[in-house]
Formats: C-alpha cells, structure tokens, sequence
C-alpha cells in the first residue's frame, strides 16, 4: 500500500494547479458558460503545449506515455478549477478510444492531430432512453455495398458542436443479444445528414443533440470490428467513468474549500459560524465523504493503469463520486446560506456540474447495479 | 500510489488465516453473536465464551500478535500495517482480537511510559494475559470526559482513589483499571487528571454488573472506596492525563472489525441469493441489490482510510482525519449493515438467539441492537464528527 504520489506526478499537479489558477479564472469560465461555443482556442492551445492531450498517448504518435493515474490527476485539478472546453472528449472518450481500437491508419492519422491540439473528438453513444446500456440504441448503420447509412439521433453529447470527429455507436446487425451487432464509426462533423444542435443544460456543458439522417460513412470508418463495438465501450466505460469520477472530486473538493473559508470567517451572534456544531457536522461529512470517494477513485485508477481487473472499482468510483459531488455541492450552500443562491457568487458553477457528472457516464443506479453483478447477486 | 500487498504481507495474511482457522472452535460461526460496530456482543464478555477467548488472546500472544506495532526492542515489528491485516483477518472470523489493553493502553505506556513501567506490562500486554478495562466515563462525565469527579489524591507513595465509573466495559473479566481521575481536583479542567492503573484485585473497588439491551453483561459500575494505588501506577506524570489520552488515539481508531463487515456481507449476499420472497428471489430485487451495493462501497470506503492509516503511522505521519474517519465510518457500517440485514430477513430477522428458524445463532436480531452502541461508545460520531471539524480541519471552536 502507498498513499502517496512520486516526484513526477506532484510536479504535474503542481503545474495544473498553477496553470489552471492563472489562465481559468472564474471570468474566464463564466463568459465561456454564456458563449455558444464554451470553447477558448487560446487556452486549448496552451494547454496543448504542455502536453496535456497527448499524456496517455504512445510517443510514437505524440504523446508522453504517462499513465492512467496521471492523468486522472490532472482532471482532478481541472475539475478543482474548472476547466473549460472539450479536453475529457476529446482525450477519454475519442482519443481512448481510438488508442485501443483503431487501426494503424487511424491511429496515425488522428492521434498526433489530438497531441497537437488540432483534433477535437466526442462520443455520440445515448440516445433518447438516455442512459448507456445497449438495448437503448436504436441508430441503425445499414450495409449498402462498402458504405454504411446511418439513422437515428444521439443525446447528450459533449461537446459535438466543437468537434471534427465524432466517434458514433450503431446497430449493424439485429440480435437477441442487444450488445451484440453495435459498431463504433469515425465521422467528420461536418457530414452530409448530420445536423448538431446544442442542447441547453444548466450545467452550460455543450451537451448537444446530432441528428444523423441518412449518413453515408465507407468501411474504412469503423473503429474496431463490425458487430463488435460494445465490447470497445465498455472498456473504455471503464476509464472514463474513474476519469470523469476524479473531474467530480475536484469540483466537490472545491466546493468544501470555499465553504470551509466562509465557516472561517463569517461571524453570526458574536462567532464565526464555523463554531456552530451544524456547520463543524456538515464539514465533517463532507470531507470524509470527499476523501473516502476519492481514494475509491485512485484505487480504481490505479488498477487500471496496472492493467488489473477493475471493473467493481471503477463502478464503486463512478457510483459513490457522483453522489458525493452532487451532496457536498448542495451542502455547501447550506453553510453559505442565501449568498450562494445568487449568480454573482462561484459556488453555483460546481453545484450544476455536479448534477452533470452525477448523470454522465451512467448515473449512481447504473453503477451501483454493476456493483451488485459484481458482488454475485 | 499502490493498492495491493506486498509478498510478505500476503503471505502473512495466509499465517494468520490458517492459525485462526485452526484455533477457533469448530462450532464457533454458529454460537458466536459478536455484530461489528458495536460495543455490546463481543465474545470476550460473555461467560459462555470466557475459557475460548481467554485461550485464544494467549495464543495470539504467543505469536506475537498483539504487539505488531511495537517498537522491535519491546518485542514489536514495527508495523501497523501488519497489525491492521492481523486485526483485518480475526475479525474476519469473529475471532477475539485487541482491545484496551492492546489499542489503548500498550500505544500510551510506549509513548509516555516510565522504562519501569513498560517492563512491568508491556510483556503481559504482549501475550494477551493481561486485560485492560476503561475507567472514564462517570455517571456525570461521558462525552465530557473532563468533567470526572473520582480522585486519586497523592498521599506519601500512594494516590487514594475514591470515586465511581460507569461503562466501565469488561472490567468484570480484565486485570486492570485504565482510569482518569483527578489528582488535583482544584486545577483547571484538563490540568489536573492523571492516567493511572489500578489492579482490579486491589481492596475497595466493588464491580456491579450492568446488562445491555442484547442481554449482554458488558457493562458494570464500579466503585472505588479508599482504594490505594501506587504513585509509580501514574501513567506519564502526574496531571497529564489529557495531554497522555490524546497521544494515543490515532492507535486506538485501528481497532475496527474491518474483517467482519466483509464478512457480514457475504453472509448477506448468499442469503440473498438462497432465499425468496414472494416467490422473487431476493437477491434479483432492485431494491436489495441497490442496497447491498451501497453497503459494499460503504465498507471499501472504510477500508480505504483503515489501511491508509496504517500506512501513515508506519511513515511517522498523525492520520488525524484518517484515523477519526475510521472511527466514525465504523460506527456507522455497524448500523448500515444492521438496518440492511433486517430488511432483508423481515420478520427472521426478529427471531433471538436459540429460536427455532433464527438465522445465524440470531445474530441479525441482537446485531440490531448492538449497532445503536457502535455511533455512541468511544467517542459519540457527533463528538468525532466536531473533532474532525475543529482538530482536523481547523474549524473555530465553539
């Protein structure tokens, strides 16, 4: 057992820490919320230079070739920060995705594009059941010759509007097993039948609708083999719901800071309200509810950056962190009473994220019955 | 970061697993009614098992297993975490394991001791001879430990110790009193009480049995009129004692029954999956497997901060917060587990011990009552939660 990070991964949370602080202030997040877009090309570029995109990438296609848990690091800190624009997308759910999946040709051509900061990605996976399970998808991917023509419409996809690729689950072939015959294909955005419109979440996430009416993709478009796409997702599930778990963290651990300042220093009846036995409770609670989900989160990381068998793990992760977000948000503005409840205040912009995060990737229900399957039930 | 074990401490895990197994009486799953979280149902208390454990406590010492922790010159290795893997695998078994004397008594003598007094203890600690009860709390004094009335007033080599404990929790089948009391009843609060151990066949001390809600004699009252101890009996100088209770507390919080709530589970998974209701299977009803998830992160989550304490005190790190969490999580699981455990075995899980159709030896029955004990007993989880709160993360006192 070792609890503690080494050398290389303090200096890369350190950088984060320092680099986030300074180039995504509170402004800067805020008119980012209210724009179309979400996006800064300007803080995407920097945060290219620093290699961030390529961290868990193979040299080869220019990356650094840190692991798993070092990157799960670094999204703690963005979720600490908030950080704008579609750095998870594009790095977990595409370019994760492409890593295992694709073929050299893909790989090659897209990868270094991600490193080098000119490549943005997303998943386009649920659909209007919502959700992540397979029975819910229904976009068809019909065979014509060497083309495929897909149908249907996807929900909730981050950051769609942005991207210049969109990975997209379909059904190829009917089955009595509805994890069976799904297919991952690669699509340019700006396709012949797809339309993406943005969808209007209070957590001002770009999540979008993208409506695919009859498009045409070659063969040569299918990451992975036909037929056998689930299997691709549920990996990558895998790590992205333990990375999107560590996004969580940080922002529910941000959330305790600014009330624990406030229980500091605010006075009511002649004290500071941090004297109160309510407060002193609730802070008590939310650190070790913080704390105990984050150490779920590192363990689970660390399983899969180990290779090892990880599938309670990452559900115990995803299941507990979203509902850990979600209530030290909510207990945060408790301690602040009525100034948290108004827009000029931060507290607000990690309380609509935690709702986000809980809901992504399967919410609490959906992992906590993995975690059931898990235990043998 | 790393979350596994090392070679030797698998291999040591496996040591221990087998000695248990080996040890334990072959009926012992189903006499045993000890719930984890609680203070109410260990099988030390009771009479039925008094030979068992007194045996088995001995036989841990003599493997050196209640003194892992320690320092290698007093007999020790050195390591909390092979403490809380031993501590993880009898409780596993609901075997009897360490208690004041090892948790609370040997971390202070080690810490504040005279070299006189660790010669006179230490090696009975060790082998599991020597039990410790906990002379605090008082009829007025139980989260208010500083409040106590009972002195041990300084009179030539003696202290005279006159007062009354309550809880007081085993001291009907331990050797010695671990009590608090005031050597300078005119000092401020927290200035003038000392840690001292008394001898329980010392003349003057009357024990009064008090029988919990599960129909345990845990508790007692005890008495001490004029009782006369000797000055060297004071633990790290006299008038010290707070300063004395707070070294030791992080070590105390390792004593949890990580092992027995994993356990518990399991027994709850397979009861889930052998038994219907309704003619539904229990264990395919969303409600119980949504339920049954819950408590399987619960208890990950208290294993994390358990053995994440362990390593911190092997690094010379205070898991302050960690070992508090320990604590409270504890408590808690105890009470998760009941709650689930009695909603899942309905009107079963009513039936007591020696009823017909009770499920294991009525453990779930008596459980359920035990469990209120657990957020109540050494340190309420409001106290630890407001501990967290003001020593642990810097909150303002009220």
């Amino acid at each position: 057992m070792d609890f503690e990070l080494i050398e290389e991964q303090r200096i890369l949370q350190k950088t984060a820490k320092d680099f986030l602080k300074k180039e995504c202030p509170k402004e800067l997040v805020r008119s980012l919320d209210e724009s179309e877009d979400g996006h800064s090309p300007e803080l995407w570029k920097k945060m290219a230079e620093l290699g961030w995109m390529g961290l868990i990438l193979p040299e080869a296609y220019g990356g650094s070739e840190w692991s798993f848990l070092d990157m799960v690091i670094l999204l703690e800190e963005m979720g600490y920060n908030i950080c704008p624009g579609p750095f998870f997308p594009t790095t977990i759910l595409g370019g994760l995705t492409v890593l295992k999946a694709g073929n050299e040709e893909q790989k090659k051509e897209i990868l270094p594009r991600v490193c080098s900061g000119d490549m943005i990605l997303t998943l386009a996976m649920s659909e209007a059941e919502g959700w992540v399970e397979p029975i819910s998808i229904q976009t068809k991917a019909e065979q014509q010759g060497e083309e495929f023509i897909l149908s249907g419409i996807k929900l909730f996809v981050p950051d769609a509007h942005l991207a210049h690729k969109l990975l997209i689950v379909a059904r190829t072939s009917d089955n009595q097993d509805p994890a069976q015959g799904l297919t991952v294909f690669l699509a340019d955005a700006g396709a012949d039948g797809m339309t993406i419109n943005r969808l209007k979440s209070i957590a001002r996430d770009k999540q979008c609708e993208v409506v695919l009416d009859g498009v045409r993709l070659p063969a040569g478009s299918i990451l992975g083999t036909k037929d056998h796409g689930w299997s691709v997702i549920t990996e990558i599930m895998r790590y992205a719901a333990v990375a999107r778990s560590a996004e969580i963290i940080g922002g529910a651990r941000a959330a305790m800071d600014l009330a624990f300042d406030y229980a500091k220093e605010r006075t009511q009846f002649g004290r500071p309200i941090g004297s109160f036995q309510a407060m002193q409770h609730y802070m008590a609670d939310m650190w070790v509810e913080i704390y105990g989900a984050r150490n779920l989160v590192y363990q689970a990381a660390w399983k899969l950056s180990e290779g090892l068998p990880a599938d309670m793990e990452a559900a115990m992760a995803k299941g507990r962190a979203g509902l850990v977000g979600r209530k030290a948000t909510i207990t945060a503005h408790r301690i602040f009473g009525a100034i948290s409840f108004t827009m000029e205040h931060d507290l607000h912009l990690y309380t609509r994220r935690a709702l986000a995060g809980d809901m992504a990737l399967g919410d609490s229900d959906f992992h906590h019955e993995k975690v059931a399957k898990c235990m043998g039930l | 970061m790393e979350f596994s074990f090392s070679e030797e401490e698998i291999a040591f895990r496996q040591e221990v697993e087998d000695f248990v197994k080996q040890e334990l009486p072959p009926d012992w799953d189903d006499r045993v009614i000890y719930w984890p979280g609680g203070y109410g149902t260990s099988p030390q208390m009771e009479d039925e098992f008094q030979d068992v454990s007194k045996d088995f406590m001995k036989k841990l010492g003599q493997k050196g297993w209640h003194s892992l922790a320690w320092p290698e010159e007093y007999g020790g290795q050195n390591s909390n975490m092979k403490q809380a893997i031993a501590g993880d695998v009898i409780s596993y078994y609901r075997a009897p394991g360490g208690g004041v004397a090892t948790a609370i008594s040997a971390p202070t003598i080690l810490l504040a001791g005279s070299e006189e007094m660790k010669q006179e203890y230490l090696p009975k600690i060790a082998s599991g001879e020597a039990g410790f009860w906990l002379a605090y709390s008082e009829p007025n004094a139980g989260s208010d430990l500083a409040s106590i009335k009972t002195t041990a007033i300084p009179d030539g080599d003696d202290l005279v110790v006159n007062g009354q404990k309550i809880w007081s929790t085993g001291a009907h089948v331990t050797d010695y009193a671990w009590m608090m009391a005031l050597t300078d009843p005119g000092a401020p609060r927290h200035k003038g009480a000392s840690l001292i151990i008394i001898d329980n066949r010392t003349p003057g001390i009357t024990i009064r049995p008090i029988i919990n809600i599960c129909g345990v004699h845990s508790f007692n009252e005890v008495f001490f009129d004029d009782v006369r101890v000797p000055k060297k009996n004071i633990v790290g100088g006299i008038n010290r004692g707070f300063y004395n209770v707070m070294l030791a507390l992080q070590f105390e919080r390792l004593i949890a029954p990580s092992g027995t709530f994993r356990r518990v589970l399991e027994e709850l998974v397979d009861y889930a999956n052998e038994n219907k209701r309704d003619g539904v299977v229990l264990a395919k009803n969303p409600r119980v497997r949504r339920k049954l998830a819950e408590a399987a992160i619960e208890i990950e989550v208290f294993q994390s901060f358990y053995w994440q304490t362990a390593w911190m005190l092997d690094q010379g790190q205070v898991p302050e917060l960690e070992a508090s969490s320990v604590k409270l999580l504890a408590s808690e699981l105890g009470v998760i587990l009941a709650h689930t455990a009695a909603d899942l075995l309905g009107p079963y899980g009513l039936l007591d011990k020696g009823s017909k159709y009770a499920p294991w030896a009525g453990r779930v029955a008596l459980g359920y009552l035990d469990s209120i004990s657990g957020p109540i007993g050494a340190g309420t989880s409001e106290v630890q939660k407001t501990i967290i709160a003001t020593r642990g993360l810097g909150l303002p006192r009220g």
